[in-house]
C-alpha cells in the first residue's frame, strides 16, 4: 500500500500545504480510506503535523479512516429522501450495524456512509449497496436487507 | 498617526493598528475570549465587537484596523447585547457545572457571564458530551467544557511549534482533539501546559497529584520532603491577591511546614548543583571537541521536544538531570544516609511552575531500584489550593528559612526561574572554571528580559564563546534549523520551553499579561542583585556536598546521581 501512496506523492513534486486535499482524495480513491500510515507519510511530505491533516480530513464528510466493508452502504440524505423518511432509515442502519457513518463493522462486512444525494429522487428513500441502488427503503425492511447480504457471504463461503 | 474618536473622546492612534490595541492603551476594556497578544488575530469569539460609525454590522475590534476619523462606540447597547448573547449561547451547550469545576472562581466564561449580567438560561441546547482525556501524566482535557476559542491550538502550534492538537470535525460537532483522537500521552504533546494557561475555561487543567501528596502527609510512616522551584516564591503570592512579583519565600516555607511537610528544601540549591555539573560539562566539551553547541536540559518539555522532533540533536543535550531530579536523587541517597533514614520511607514532593515536571518525574530512567526519585509534583496552583484547603492565612504567617543543607542557595540558582538565567548562572561558574577568577561584572544584561531569542558572544579566558538563550519552542526550532543548515558560532544554548521561562510556566497562576510576567522576572533579578552569594560555586553547602559525597563535578557518583540519558521517541507528529 505504501508504494501506491508514494506513487501518488510522486505526482506532486515540491508540493505545499495547498496540495493536501487533492492528495488525500487520491489516496482515498486508491486505498478506499485514509490510513494512519498514509496520513503520517503525507505529513512528512508536506511538512504538516498529523493533527492538522486529521483536522482537515475530518472537516469533510468524504474522508474515512477505516477501510470500507465488503458491502459499502451509502444512505441518501438529500431533500426528497429526507421528506420520505431517510433519517429513520439511517437511524435503523446505525442501530442494526452498531456503527456510525464513516465506520466499518468489526467483522468487516458493512461500512456506512452518508451522501447528499444519489440522484434517484423519484425512488426515495434510496440507499446504495456497493453501487447497487435499493429503492423505497422502509426502515422495518432493513434487517432483511442486511440479512440478505450476510447470507450471500455465507453462501459464497460454502 | 491618525485621530479617531472612541466613546466621544479624541484619541491618537497608529494608522492601521487594531482597534483593540488602542482600547487597551486607553484603558478601555472590551472582553475577549480568543485573543492572544502578539499573535495574528483569529476573530473567533466575537466578544470584542464594537460599533464603528458607517459600518453596517458590529466589527471585531481585535482584527479591525483603525483609520483617520473613525468613530467607535465600545459599550453601546447593541455591542453589549451582542456580547451577552454570545455568552448565553456559549453557555447553552456548556456542562454548566461551575461548582464542581477546577476553574470555579477564575474562569473567564464565568466572569463574563457575571459581568454581562447573565441571570437566566435563555437558550438551552444539547449539552456537550465528550470523553475526558486523562491519559497524560501532565494535562487533562475535557472537551465538553471547551468553547472552541482555539487558543490552545494556536499556542501549541505558533508558540511551541508542536501542534499536538487541532480542530477536529466541523460545525456544531467540532472539537479540539489529537490526530486520530489518540490520548494526549501518545501524541506529540510535550506536556508544557501552555494550553492550560491560555484556556479560558476548565477544558484544560493539570493532572492533579494533590491526593497522593495529602495521603503521604497523613501517613505517619512517610517522611515527606518538599522542594520548591526558584520561580514559585515570586508567583505564589498572586494566588492570594498579593502584588505580582512579591517574593513570599519565607512565608511559603512557613506554610509548607504548617501543611505538614517534614523538611522544606529549595530547588535553587540543586539549580546551583546543576550549574556545577553543567559548567564542568561545558568546559569538558570545549576542551575535548564537543559535541557542541551544548544545550541545557532542565526544561522537560524541551527534552521531549528534542527526543521527538530533533533526535539528531540528542547528543547536544547536556546529560545533567534537571534541578528537580538532582535534588530528588541527592535526598534519597546522600541525605538519607546522613540522616539514617530508609530511602523507601521518603516521599519526595516537588512544587513546580510546570506540568511537564509531572511527566519528567515518571521517566523510568530517573528512578533507582524501582523507586522514583520524585514521588509527586504539584504546580504552583495546586500548592495554592492545598494552602486554601487547609485554611492557612498567609498574612498571619511569620517568614521562616528553608532547612539545611539543601535550603541554602546562591542567587545564580534562583535565576533558573527566568529565560536566560541558567545561561547567566552557567557563565559565572564557567568563567571561574576556565580562568580561576570571578566574572568581573556578575550581571549579564544581554541574556535578560522577555525576548524569545537572546544571543551574545563573549570572551572567557582563551575561549570566544557564542551563547544563546531561547524560550518558546517555536523559537528553539528556528535556532535548531539554523544550526542544521550550518550555523557554527554557538557553543552553548539555553532553552526554556515556556516563553519567558518558568515564571510563565504551565503550572503558574493564570495570566497572559506581559506586565505581570515582567514583574515576576524583575523580582528574581532583584533577588540576584541583593544577594551575597551570586555564584553556584560560591555556595558553601554545594562545596560541602562535593567534599562529603560527590567528589568533584562529573565524578562517577555525580554521573550516577546527577546525569541521565535521552532517547528518540517515535510519536505521531
Amino acid at each position: 500500500m505504501n508504494d501506491k501512496v508514494e506513487e501518488i506523492l510522486k505526482a506532486y513534486p515540491e508540493a505545499h500545504r495547498d496540495a493536501l486535499i487533492p492528495i488525500l482524495q487520491e489516496i482515498q480513491q486508491s486505498e478506499g480510506y485514509l490510513s494512519r500510515e498514509a496520513i503520517t507519510r503525507v505529513g512528512d511530505y508536506l511538512k504538516l503535523p498529523a493533527s492538522k491533516i486529521y483536522g482537515v480530513a475530518t472537516f469533510y464528510n468524504q474522508f474515512r479512516f477505516q477501510p470500507i466493508g465488503r458491502f459499502h452502504i451509502m444512505v441518501c440524505r438529500g431533500t426528497a429522501c429526507h421528506v420520505k423518511g431517510s433519517a429513520k432509515v439511517l437511524e435503523t442502519l446505525k442501530r442494526e450495524l452498531k456503527i456510525e457513518p464513516g465506520q466499518t463493522t468489526r467483522d468487516g462486512l458493512f461500512s456506512l456512509e452518508v451522501v447528499a444525494c444519489l440522484g434517484a429522487c423519484g425512488q426515495a428513500p434510496v440507499i446504495a449497496v456497493n453501487g447497487e441502488f435499493l429503492a423505497k427503503v422502509e426502515p422495518d425492511k432493513i434487517r432483511n436487507i442486511l440479512q440478505f447480504y450476510r447470507r450471500k457471504v455465507m453462501d459464497n463461503a460454502k | 498617526m491618525v485621530t479617531i474618536e472612541i466613546n466621544n473622546r479624541q484619541v491618537k492612534a497608529q494608522n492601521g493598528e487594531y482597534i483593540l490595541n488602542v482600547l487597551k492603551r486607553e484603558g478601555i476594556r472590551v472582553p475577549t475570549l480568543c485573543h492572544l497578544p502578539d499573535l495574528f488575530p483569529s476573530g473567533a469569539c466575537r466578544l470584542c465587537v464594537v460599533e464603528v460609525e458607517g459600518v453596517p454590522g458590529l466589527v471585531p475590534s481585535c482584527a479591525f484596523p483603525v483609520s483617520e476619523g473613525m468613530k467607535i462606540k465600545t459599550h453601546s447597547p447593541r455591542a453589549i447585547r451582542a456580547r451577552k448573547t454570545i455568552v448565553e449561547l456559549l453557555c447553552a451547550n456548556h456542562p454548566d457545572d461551575c461548582l464542581y469545576c477546577v476553574r470555579n472562581g477564575n474562569c473567564e466564561l464565568q466572569r463574563l457571564a457575571e459581568e454581562l449580567g447573565v441571570r437566566e438560561r435563555r437558550y438551552s441546547g444539547a449539552k456537550n458530551e465528550y470523553k475526558i482525556d486523562t491519559s497524560s501524566p501532565s494535562i487533562v482535557r475535557d472537551p465538553s467544557k471547551c468553547i472552541l476559542c482555539g487558543k490552545c491550538v494556536r499556542v501549541c502550534e505558533e508558540i511551541q511549534g508542536v501542534s499536538a492538537i487541532d480542530f477536529i470535525g466541523r460545525g456544531s460537532r467540532a472539537y479540539i482533539g489529537t490526530a486520530f483522537d489518540e490520548g494526549l500521552n501518545i501524541s506529540s504533546c510535550i506536556n508544557c501546559g501552555q494550553c492550560i494557561t491560555v484556556c479560558p475555561t476548565g477544558a484544560l487543567r493539570e493532572q492533579s497529584n494533590l491526593k497522593e501528596v495529602v495521603d503521604a502527609l497523613n501517613n505517619p510512616q512517610k517522611i515527606v520532603i518538599v522542594q520548591h522551584a526558584p520561580s514559585i516564591s515570586v508567583t505564589l503570592g498572586e494566588e492570594f491577591q498579593l502584588k505580582p512579583g512579591t517574593d513570599v519565600i519565607g512565608i511559603m516555607n512557613a506554610a509548607l511546614r504548617r501543611l505538614g511537610f517534614d523538611r522544606v528544601f529549595d530547588t535553587a540549591f540543586s539549580a546551583d548543583l546543576t550549574i556545577m555539573e553543567e559548567a564542568a560539562e561545558l568546559v569538558h566539551r570545549l576542551k575535548n571537541g564537543g559535541p557542541l553547541p551544548m544545550m541545557t536540559s532542565c526544561s522537560p518539555g524541551w527534552i521531549k521536544f528534542v527526543e521527538e522532533f530533533y533526535p539528531d540533536f540528542i547528543g547536544n543535550l547536556s546529560t545533567c538531570r534537571s534541578p528537580q531530579q538532582m535534588l530528588g536523587a541527592v535526598i534519597k541517597s546522600y541525605y538519607a544516609e546522613k540522616q539514617q533514614i530508609d530511602a523507601a520511607h521518603i516521599f519526595n514532593v516537588a512544587i513546580m511552575p510546570c506540568t511537564a515536571k509531572k511527566f519528567e518525574a515518571e521517566r523510568p530512567e530517573l528512578s533507582r531500584n524501582g523507586r522514583p526519585d520524585i514521588d509527586a509534583v504539584l504546580t504552583t496552583r495546586e500548592l495554592a489550593r492545598l494552602i486554601r484547603m487547609r485554611g492557612l492565612d498567609l498574612r498571619e504567617l511569620e517568614p521562616e528559612g528553608a532547612d539545611t543543607p539543601f535550603g541554602e542557595r546562591s542567587s545564580a540558582g534562583k535565576l533558573f526561574g527566568v529565560s536566560g538565567g541558567v545561561m547567566e548562572a552557567a557563565i559565572r561558574t564557567a568563567h571561574y572554571y576556565l580562568t580561576g577568577s570571578e566574572l568581573p561584572l556578575v550581571k549579564v544584561q544581554e541574556l535578560r528580559g522577555l525576548s524569545g531569542i537572546k544571543e551574545m558572544h563573549l570572551q572567557i579566558g582563551d575561549y570566544k564563546l557564542g551563547v544563546a538563550a531561547v524560550s518558546g519552542l517555536a523559537n528553539a526550532r528556528k535556532l535548531l534549523e539554523q544550526i542544521k543548515n550550518g550555523r557554527k558560532d554557538l557553543h552553548f544554548i539555553e532553552v526554556m520551553t515556556c516563553p519567558g521561562g518558568c515564571i510563565a510556566g504551565g503550572g503558574q497562576p493564570f495570566t497572559t499579561n506581559q506586565e505581570i510576567l515582567k514583574a515576576r522576572m524583575k523580582a528574581l533579578y532583584e533577588i540576584d542583585r541583593d544577594a551575597l552569594v551570586r555564584t553556584a560555586h560560591g555556595n558553601r553547602y554545594i562545596q560541602r556536598l562535593y567534599q562529603e559525597y560527590l567528589g568533584e563535578p562529573l565524578s562517577a557518583t555525580s554521573h550516577e546521581l546527577l546525569h541521565t540519558h535521552y532517547f528518540e521517541r517515535k510519536v505521531l507528529k
